[in-house]
């Protein structure tokens, strides 16, 4: 977590040249629930981390979806649609639109919005029921969103 | 836009319908003790009518395995609290000199009914089981008060519950209960912490699918205090809805805090027309 704050920090603050310019939650533009430019400004996302962060921690997208890549993992929820052929179904402005915030595609749905910092009711200290104190961080970094999109667009049926 | 919506759900209902083995509740019929038929299925009540049609217990989701431990008390491990309860009912404690038997000579059975009837406004507060125990112990016995979710009001609860064992669950909502049923279904609605989840997000939108390993029903508290095997041992309606609340990444309420009475009143409600359970054995 720390070494992604410090990339991001390096991110925004760095160089000062025209490249990389990573896009804060709040400045996220959704177009019909789609977000056109990458959230770290270019730098492509990695399938294997992606693939791994549907499974574990803040993503934990097999809560809510089954996955037939991932079958070797245990335990797949059934509360969203599977997610075989996502990419033939999606584009990957839309499915990086989904995946920071979900609410914007699906007005009302139960996905959380991974890339979002604000609106929260009663938010708290991750999962020890205690109130949140500072600022708040994303569920998942724009370079973490990146590389589940870049994952999501793997999963092709036709 | 429209159409995508709808493409997602009807795939959703497909992976549904894919595994039958898992979706809704069971068929399986409760008889306790070979004698006391109980009802796990019912009309949903007036006012969950615009959600749902059909009530079910949460013994309907669970495996066989946990099923079974319910069916006969020998079975039950919630037997061995109930069994303490019935020696703290005879043990002297406090100021007064005094046990429970002391003054209730006929043993527990004489609150038949009570716990099918609770919480409820009582002196124009709205009072749980926990709090007429320990309004009582202080009061009647000179006795500190136990801590809410502790094993011994915990198996104290479950004592005068199991006295309504197979009653209908039947809590009034209307009056002087309204205002705080009012603020418990807002509560029940409301979408809490980072993951943005309500209580109807899980319990009422999804119940009968998976999420993750567990399989959700309706979240209705008829069998409560319940016996966990994740914890072995007996579990508040508090302690359910403050890890329920947590698991939002949410900041959780307190166990006996005015929030929760409410909740638990509107929660009860939803329960309406099944039959206490208590004490269930859950996952
Ligand atoms: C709490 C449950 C939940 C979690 C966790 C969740 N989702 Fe979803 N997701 C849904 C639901 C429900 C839908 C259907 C949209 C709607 O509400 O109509 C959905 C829809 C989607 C869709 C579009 C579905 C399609 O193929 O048509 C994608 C893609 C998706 N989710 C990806 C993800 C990813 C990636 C993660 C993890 C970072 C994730 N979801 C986590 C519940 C969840
Ligand atoms: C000093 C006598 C005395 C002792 C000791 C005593 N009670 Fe009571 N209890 C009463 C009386 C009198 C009532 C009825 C009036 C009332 O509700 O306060 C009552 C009522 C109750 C009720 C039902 C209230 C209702 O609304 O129907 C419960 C439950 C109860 N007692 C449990 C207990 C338990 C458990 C203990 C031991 C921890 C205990 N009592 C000890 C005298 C006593
Ligand atoms: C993210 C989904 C989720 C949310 C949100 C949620 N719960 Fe639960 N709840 C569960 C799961 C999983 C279980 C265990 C399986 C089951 O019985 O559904 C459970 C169990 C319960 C039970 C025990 C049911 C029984 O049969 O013993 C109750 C009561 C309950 N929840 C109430 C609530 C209340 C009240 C809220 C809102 C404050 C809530 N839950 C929010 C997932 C959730």
């Amino acid at each position: 977590m720390n070494r992604t704050l410090m990339t991001m920090a390096v991110l925004v603050f760095g160089a000062g040249t025209a490249a990389a310019e990573m896009i804060a939650p709040m400045d996220v533009v959704y177009d019909d629930g789609a977000v056109a430019t990458s959230l770290t400004g270019g730098a492509p996302g990695d399938v294997d981390s992606g693939r791994k962060i549907m499974n574990k921690g803040a993503g934990n997208c097999i809560a809510c979806h089954a996955v037939t890549d991932l079958k070797d993992l245990p335990f797949h929820g059934e509360i969203g649609p599977t997610l075989d052929g996502a990419a033939d179904r999606w584009t990957e402005a839309e499915l990086r639109g989904i995946v920071a915030n979900a609410k914007m595609m699906f007005e009302g749905t139960m996905m959380p919005s991974f890339y979002k910092t604000d609106g929260f009711v009663r938010l708290g200290n991750a999962y020890t029921g205690k109130a949140h104190e500072g600022d708040v961080a994303p569920l998942l970094t724009a370079q973490e969103i990146e590389d589940v999109v870049a994952y999501l667009m793997t999963l092709k049926e036709e | 836009m429209n159409a995508a919506k709808k493409l997602a759900s009807a795939i959703a209902l497909a992976a549904v319908v894919a595994t039958p083995a898992l979706a809704g509740p069971d068929d399986d019929n409760l008889m306790i003790n070979e004698e006391l038929n109980m009802v796990t299925e019912t009309a949903a009540p007036a006012h969950l009518q615009d959600a749902f049609d059909t009530i079910y217990s949460g013994w309907r989701f669970r495996t066989d395995e946990t099923q079974a431990l319910q069916i006969d008390d020998f079975e039950n491990p919630a037997m061995i609290f109930v069994d303490q309860a019935l020696e703290y009912f005879e043990t002297v404690d406090g100021t007064e000199g005094k046990s429970c038997s002391s003054c209730h000579e006929d043993g527990p059975e004489q609150f038949a009914g009570l716990s099918a009837t609770m919480p409820k406004v009582i002196g124009g507060k709205l009072t749980t089981m926990e709090d007429l125990l320990n309004a009582h112990r202080a009061k009647a016995m000179g006795a500190e008060p136990w801590k809410w979710s502790g094993p011994e009001m915990q198996a104290m609860v479950a004592l005068i519950g199991l006295q309504s064992r197979g009653m209908p669950m039947n809590v009034a909502i209307d009056g002087e209960a309204a205002p705080f049923w009012e603020k418990g279904k807002e509560m029940y609605y409301t979408r809490y912490g980072q993951l943005e989840l309500s209580c109807a997000n899980c319990h009422e939108d999804s119940y009968g699918m998976m999420i993750r390993a567990d399989h959700l029903s309706q979240g209705q508290i008829n069998g409560f205090p319940t016996y966990r095997l994740k914890q072995a041992k007996l579990i508040s309606k508090h302690n359910r809805f403050r890890g329920c609340i947590r698991d939002t990444r949410a900041h959780t309420f307190a166990e006996g805090s005015d929030e929760f009475r409410a909740l638990e009143l509107y929660v009860a409600s939803r329960s309406n027309g099944l039959s206490v359970e208590t004490p269930a054995v859950r996952q």
